[in-house]
């Protein structure tokens, strides 16, 4: 079984777009979504969900206001501001470290479970699909993306699959570094945008600090050739493939408008060059 | 005792001197978050412009600011004396983020100490938890902060070291920089979870941008969602407002958001990102644009 992460550095880029294409193609695989804080691949599979979870990211502090005696002691040790000038406690700040309570003298913090998100596991056209959703304004992203890559490592070790497709989050970070450990695979889509180049850069850095192998995909390749040349050259620099360009085409938009996978809602050129990019990341080796 | 006009005229002077933290965000990555951030900026006067996406921080290659000093952001973690440690193992038990692991002596070994310094957050509890005050804090380099200026903008940026995941306290180190004095942006990083909270906590107004796509939409509601619980006032910008229907606008009308500007799809504009060029620099005319924006944020927050 391989797992195959698709992940940009830059948000926006078009991994949800080739995701859901892939999953479309590959056969016999499971698919994830660890954008958690931002999941959007759910609206191109249309996942019937059948089981939800909730998720327990840490603990928070809660406070017994019969028992406190407002001596301040949990305002003076938080770290993370999250007394106010009353004593309450700001949730959103606590960090859930659990110092307050050892400096409370007369115990009146308790550490509660915190539900931070949900997860769910559904059944999609495509094959098993596994999501989550991050609470409003909850932390943890990174442990609900090691969960949720947990539980489709399960079902995919379950049902003997080929494939675990993975849509990446954004960024270089702590969900980014959950959804990187132990994969096969990681298909790097950017675009020939300075921004593009520079997220890219971050991106090919923290996979070599991870020695994962890495192919390319260059995104709306046409809207600046001379740039597409430097992110070639930056590929072949680093022992990188560049496996696919997909030209700018209003298509892709309008796939997504349609709540489509591309390849299902188009034949066209493009659909043809993310077959290709496919049967490359298919191939053996 | 001053004049009663004097007093009036401070008055008028300190409604001058009102400025306000303005942050960018937007729940999905690559709807133009920065281009907004960084074209507004330039687009008014007595400007600091803050880039907290310290995972992927890229506001200067459009702004090119020059950069006169860089600061390493420290974080402490604990360092401990194995000399002064028994191996009671109390560290271990009161820290939540399994950032240490103490295995106890025995008859024929000496007990080992393990500290995984990545996971730490810093709280402290461990130091004040030792009974053999083993426990020392140390800095630890989490990343650097860029601090320069373009022209009269100034600019502080957070860049965070490949393999660090702490980046809301890098942010919290970059909004130290934060100078009243200015009307500040901030460019905050895609999505809706830690580090965006932290970039969006405690600014004035938040400008949440947003394309028309089912996509766009989805993570604008989770935006949105996240704003109101801070109690952060917010308004929308639509980019490519003409790539599909008028979705966003009828969800803003239900929900009684302002609909700040709308950049229509332009070739030109792509273009010129694709070269890391602000558009207002060629097109001066959406510097109207961002003025009447600010003016009618200014309104909102009045
Ligand atoms: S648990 Fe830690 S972060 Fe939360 S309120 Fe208590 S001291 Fe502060
Ligand atoms: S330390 Fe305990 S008693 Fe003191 S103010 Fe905090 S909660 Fe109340």
């Amino acid at each position: 079984m391989k797992q195959i992460l698709i992940i940009s550095g830059k948000g926006g880029t078009g991994k949800t777009m080739l995701t859901a294409s892939l999953a479309s193609l590959a056969k016999n695989k499971v698919m994830v979504d660890c954008d958690v804080d931002a999941a959007d691949l759910y609206i191109l599979l249309k996942p019937k969900i059948i089981e939800r979870f909730d998720f327990i990211g840490g603990k928070k502090a809660t406070k017994d206001e019969k028992k406190c005696v407002k001596c301040g002691k949990c305002k003076q040790f938080c770290r993370f501001n999250s007394f106010d000038d009353n004593l309450r406690i700001d949730s959103t700040a606590c960090e859930g470290c659990g110092f307050c309570k050892i400096v409370c003298p007369v115990d009146a913090i308790k550490m509660v479970d915190n539900i931070s998100g949900q997860y769910f596991v559904s059944d999609t056209k495509y094959g098993d699909f596994v999501h989550a959703k991050l609470g409003i304004a909850e932390e943890n992203s990174g442990k609900l993306v090691a969960k949720i890559r947990d539980v489709a490592k399960k079902i995919a070790i379950e049902k003997n699959a080929d494939y675990i497709i993975i849509d990446g989050t954004p960024g270089i970070g702590c969900p980014v570094m959950a959804s990187l450990a132990g994969i096969d695979l990681a298909v790097i889509i950017t675009e020939p945008t300075v921004s593009g180049i520079h997220d890219m850069q971050r991106v090919i850095e923290l996979i070599k600090h991870f020695k994962i192998t890495a192919k390319v995909v260059i995104n709306k390749f046409d809207l600046n050739l001379e740039n597409c040349e430097k992110i070639k050259l930056l590929c072949s620099e680093n022992n990188i493939e560049t496996i696919g360009l997909i030209p700018f085409d209003s298509i892709v938009s309008k796939s997504i408008v349609n709540c489509m996978p591309l390849v299902e809602y188009s034949d066209g050129k493009i659909s043809q060059e993310i077959k290709n990019i496919w049967n490359k990341i298919n191939c053996k080796n | 005792m001053l004049p009663i006009f004097c007093i009036n005229k401070i008055l008028i002077n300190d409604n001058n001197m009102n400025n306000y933290v303005i942050s960018i965000a937007s729940g999905k990555g690559g709807t133009g978050k920065t281009t907004v951030a960084v074209n507004f900026a330039l687009s008014l006067n007595n400007v600091q412009f803050l880039d907290c996406d310290v995972e992927e921080p890229n506001a200067n290659l459009f702004l090119n600011a020059a950069i006169s000093k860089t600061i390493d952001a420290l974080i402490s973690v604990p360092k401990i004396d194995e000399n002064l440690c028994n191996y009671c193992g109390k560290c271990q038990e009161v820290c939540q983020y399994k950032s240490l692991a103490i295995i106890p002596s025995s008859n024929n070994s000496k007990g080992i100490v393990l500290t995984f310094p990545h996971l730490c957050h810093s709280c402290g509890a461990c130091v004040y938890i030792c009974p053999k005050t083993a426990i020392e804090e140390v800095d630890k380099k989490i990343g650097e902060i860029e601090i320069g200026n373009r022209g009269d903008i100034l600019f502080a940026s957070g860049k965070l070291s490949i393999g660090e995941i702490m980046s809301p306290y890098l942010i919290k180190q970059v909004k130290k920089n934060i100078n009243k004095s200015r009307n500040v942006i901030i460019d905050a990083p895609p999505g809706t979870s830690c580090p965006v909270i932290e970039t969006v906590k405690h600014t004035d107004f938040c400008v949440l941008v947003t394309e028309p796509t089912p996509f766009g939409l989805n993570d604008l509601i989770l935006a949105v969602d996240v704003l109101k619980k801070l109690k952060i006032p917010f308004g929308v910008v639509i980019n490519r407002s003409d790539i599909w229907n008028n979705m966003i606008n009828m969800y803003c009308n239900e929900e009684n958001i302002p609909i700040l500007m709308e950049i229509p799809f332009d070739m030109g504009i792509a273009r010129l990102y694709s070269n890391g060029i602000p558009f207002v620099e060629k097109m001066p005319h959406y510097k109207q644009e961002f003025i009447r924006m600010f003016e009618q944020i200014k309104r909102i927050l009045e």
